[in-house]
């Protein structure tokens, strides 16, 4: 039966060709509209670290005096450094590091290579277990290292093939802001999309090409880039000058393994605000926060509106699309009255019809969803042409290749359902008397 | 012509015509919001910086290593890009205008306001104003005795020693509006933190690095700070840039080459760089606008090829009752441009629901009633546009098929 409606269906297309034509057209360009802003959203919203996002935290304390600088009820994006300090040694979570974000100028060795900035992370030991860092040679430095003020450095595998042209390079040493430093480690390609742990760098395509023990850096006052907030007079942070107490400039993350452990970090948190206030440091009633990745993400909208609006706008493209097949499809179904009445005079029942109508649906809708998916391609090609920080990152993959072709067979059978039961209303009698 | 016998046609047609209806003014109601957010963004792409747009240059360097005497070394640039024919100003500077990189300040007329009234972009520079063009249009321009060094400042900072902060200050007309709305600005102090600067000039304007919300966009203060960042701001003659940006880098190249050079750039090149989202999204709305009234007008000749094919006998009866090919163009057309007038007052509601939805979300402006109108002619247009063919098959109809059977 599959293959006689299939058959039926091929037939009634190709006699005729321009409503065919168009009705595909129609549901490649709404399926290709679409799919190209849903494939840049889902990009976008995706989990840059999976199997890890619900057990890494991020926690906020409110330090600001009472005057504040916003009327927000929400405590501050960053932390101090006392705080983060404090936290830091405090070692209540599973893991925790400390962070900030600067560049730092390079002195290459092999005199044929100018100096260039690198982009710098400032970090803790913690961090590469954390966030499951893949190395390529060696490993991070220790806590022990930490609190030493080593001068060990990670440096990203992109750096690694420029200095080094890719041999193992741990134990070398280079000249960042004219101090050596010993190379401990180098990553394999790594790059969290969107750059959750800072979003001040940007949120998307951006990876530091080195990454240095935070203390060691505090020691050298070495420059730091990302935002500070201050509040009273305090203030600083340019030029080889750390921002003072008054400021949040650090990002604080914590490894917690169970939901347990994650809200007797919370507890801690108001404990410790409560130990700051009795003490005098903290003006505010404790206010504090433990968003996890995907909710911290989430708080920050780090998807672009422009992207939410582009998708919006490409679904009621593709409603006008649907909304076109249907009127198209309800004609090319009306206009076979004639062979329906026979078909049903001869004693082919209106399930038998319905189903065939919906065949011939289901064969524009795969077609269209081929097209859909062409054009979908381009689409994406001109994302990637755009000049965007998330640009580089919009392609298709197999889930969304797949998603293209069910939302087009839907779609169409959706879009088929009406004309299908109006042709099938059609009495038999009439239809055979006006022929 | 008689409207009465299309209506009572369309009637027998309803499901087909509701789909068209449906559709014109789903794209109607699209179109309307899709322009207005067009105007929007090309607002936002030409909004006025109250510099001297074409003649300007940009040049950031970042020296290597120890850093020492850095002031002495900036006067050596200066006086060395000064040096070059078609130079007329340059400054030393801590931020362009639409530069993104930005120093902001929370501002209060009086040092116990519980909180900043505003948060304006500080510009500091020696000489900012004349090289970036900026005009003054009430009070005094900055003078050499209002200057304090940055390193001055920055030890104010550590000591709490007020003498060393500067104590004047120049800002901009929009943000002296919105501190004192009903009364004169100069004169009067602003604060940052505890320190006073007084106010001695307006700015007609001087947009900000970096924008979070376009009404804010032009709050800037100007603070008589002189610094030494490595970044400066040259202006000259519209066509002597490209040569200016070229000798002013030998130059520097020359005074210190240990130095990095991060950024050289037109400030035309500035401005496309940071409105470069905007004009993008403006493309893509452009593209949407096009492929809706296409996708529109192949459905309205989809159906109406079907409707005449569907009418032939109907036509062939009336062409022989002795209406002229004419009529029958004119039959189908008129019943286009109704089948649009009712889609597209459908579709203004749609399109003020849409636009209200969009006021919450993403904090847009109402929709202003000229865009209705907009809407509304592109669809008639594009709707007798798309009629036409199968109105003219329909009108060469001969009378002769009403004899027919088939």
């Amino acid at each position: 039966m599959f293959g006689y409606y299939l058959d039926l269906a091929l037939r009634s297309l190709k006699r005729h060709r321009m409503l065919t034509g168009l009705m595909v057209l129609a549901i490649a360009l709404g399926i290709g509209a679409s799919m190209t802003m849903l494939t840049v959203l889902h990009v976008l919203s995706g989990d840059p670290i999976p199997g890890r996002s619900a057990q890494l935290y991020y926690p906020q304390l409110d330090p600001q005096d009472l005057k504040g600088m916003t009327s927000s009820k929400e405590p501050p994006d960053q932390v101090t450094l006392i705080d983060g300090q404090n936290l830091l040694r405090a070692k209540r979570a599973d893991r925790q590091a400390l962070m900030t974000g600067g560049s730092v100028p390079l002195m290459p060795e092999q005199s044929m290579l100018d100096p260039f900035y690198v982009e710098a992370r400032y970090t803790s030991a913690d961090f590469f277990p954390m966030f499951e860092a893949p190395f390529l040679y060696g490993t991070g430095w220790t806590a022990a290292d930490d609190d030493a003020h080593a001068r060990d450095v990670v440096i990203a595998r992109s750096l690694n093939d420029k200095l080094f042209q890719g041999a193992n390079s741990v134990g070398r040493s280079v000249r960042l802001a004219g101090v050596s430093w010993r190379i401990v480690g180098v990553l394999d390609k790594w790059q969290p999309n969107p750059h959750f742990y800072d979003l001040n760098t940007g949120s998307f395509a951006y990876a530091e090409q080195v990454f240095l023990p935070l203390q060691t850096m505090l020691e050298l006052r070495l420059d730091r880039n990302g935002s500070s907030d201050c509040w009273g007079n305090s203030g600083g942070g340019a030029a080889g000058i750390l921002p003072m107490d008054g400021c949040v400039w650090l990002q604080f993350w914590v490894e917690l393994d169970t939901p347990a452990k994650a809200a007797a970090y919370k507890d801690f948190l108001l404990r410790y605000s409560q130990d700051q206030k009795t003490a005098g440091r903290f003006q505010r009633a404790p206010n504090v926060r433990l968003r996890n990745v995907m909710q911290w993400l989430d708080y920050n909208m780090v998807v672009p509106d422009d992207v939410r609006l582009q998708t919006g706008l490409a679904f009621g493209f593709l409603l006008v699309c649907l909304v076109n097949t249907v009127g198209l499809m309800l004609a090319k179904f009306m206009r076979r009255a004639g062979e329906l009445g026979v078909r049903r005079a001869l004693g082919a029942s209106r399930r038998a019809l319905f189903a065939q109508l919906l065949m011939e649906a289901g064969v524009v809708g795969l077609v269209g969803g081929v097209g859909g998916l062409l054009l979908a391609m381009f689409g994406l090609w001109l994302v990637r042409q755009r000049p965007s920080d998330y640009a580089a990152l919009a392609h298709l993959d197999p889930a969304m290749l797949y998603a293209t072709f069910v939302l087009s067979l839907c779609a169409t059978l959706l879009a088929g359902l009406l004309p299908a039961w109006r042709a099938c209303q059609i009495a038999p009698a009439l239809q055979l008397k006006s022929n | 012509m008689d409207i009465l016998p299309i209506l009572t046609t369309l009637r027998r047609h309803k499901i087909t015509a509701f789909l068209v209806i449906l559709e014109i003014a789903l794209t109607c109601a699209i179109i309307c919001n899709a322009v207005f957010l067009i105007s929007q963004r090309i607002e936002r792409i030409h909004m006025p910086s109250g510099v001297a747009e074409h003649e300007l240059i940009q040049i950031e360097l970042a020296s290597i290593g120890a850093k020492a005497d850095e002031f002495a070394r900036a006067q050596e640039d200066l006086a060395a890009i000064r040096q070059i024919p078609g130079v007329t100003q340059v400054a030393s500077v801590a931020q362009v205008p639409f530069g993104s990189s930005s120093n902001n300040a929370g501002i209060r007329i009086d040092p116990n306001q519980p909180k900043s009234m505003i948060d304006a972009s500080t510009y500091y520079g020696e000489n900012l104003i004349e090289t970036y063009g900026a005009r003054l249009i009430a009070g005094r321009n900055l003078r050499a005795d209002d200057y304090r060094s940055m390193d001055a400042v920055m030890e104010g900072v550590r000591s709490g020693d007020t003498k060393l902060f500067p104590a004047t200050a120049i800002i901009t007309q929009s943000m002296a509006k919105r501190l004192w709305p009903d009364q004169d600005a100069l004169g009067k102090s602003i604060y940052i933190g505890k320190i006073p600067l007084q106010v001695v000039g307006i700015l007609e304007n001087l947009v900000r690095p970096s924008i979070e919300d376009d009404s804010t966009a032009n709050y800037s203060a100007v603070i008589p700070i002189k610094l030494a960042q490595g970044q400066y701001v040259i202006r000259t003659a519209p066509g002597d840039r490209e040569r200016v940006l070229k000798i002013a880098l030998e130059k520097l190249k020359q005074n210190n080459p240990h130095r990095i050079v991060v950024q050289k750039r037109t400030w035309d090149e500035i401005r496309g760089n940071f409105f470069q989202n905007d004009r993008s999204m403006t493309g893509l709305l452009i593209g949407v606008c096009v492929a809706l009234l296409l996708v529109t007008a192949l459905g309205i000749v989809g159906l109406g090829s079907f409707w005449v094919a569907q009418r032939r006998r109907m036509i062939g009866v009336r062409r022989a009752l002795g209406a002229t090919r004419h009529d029958i163009l004119h039959y189908f057309q008129t019943e286009n441009f109704l089948l649009a007038t009712i889609g597209i007052a459908l579709g203004m509601v749609l399109a003020y629901g849409i636009n209200l939805f969009l006021m919450t979300k993403y904090e847009l402006p109402r929709l202003p009633a000229t865009y209705f109108p907009i809407g509304a002619i592109a669809l008639w247009i594009i709707g007798q546009l798309a009629v036409l063919g199968p109105a003219m098959r329909a009108s060469m109809v001969p009378p002769v098929v009403a004899t027919r059977s088939v």
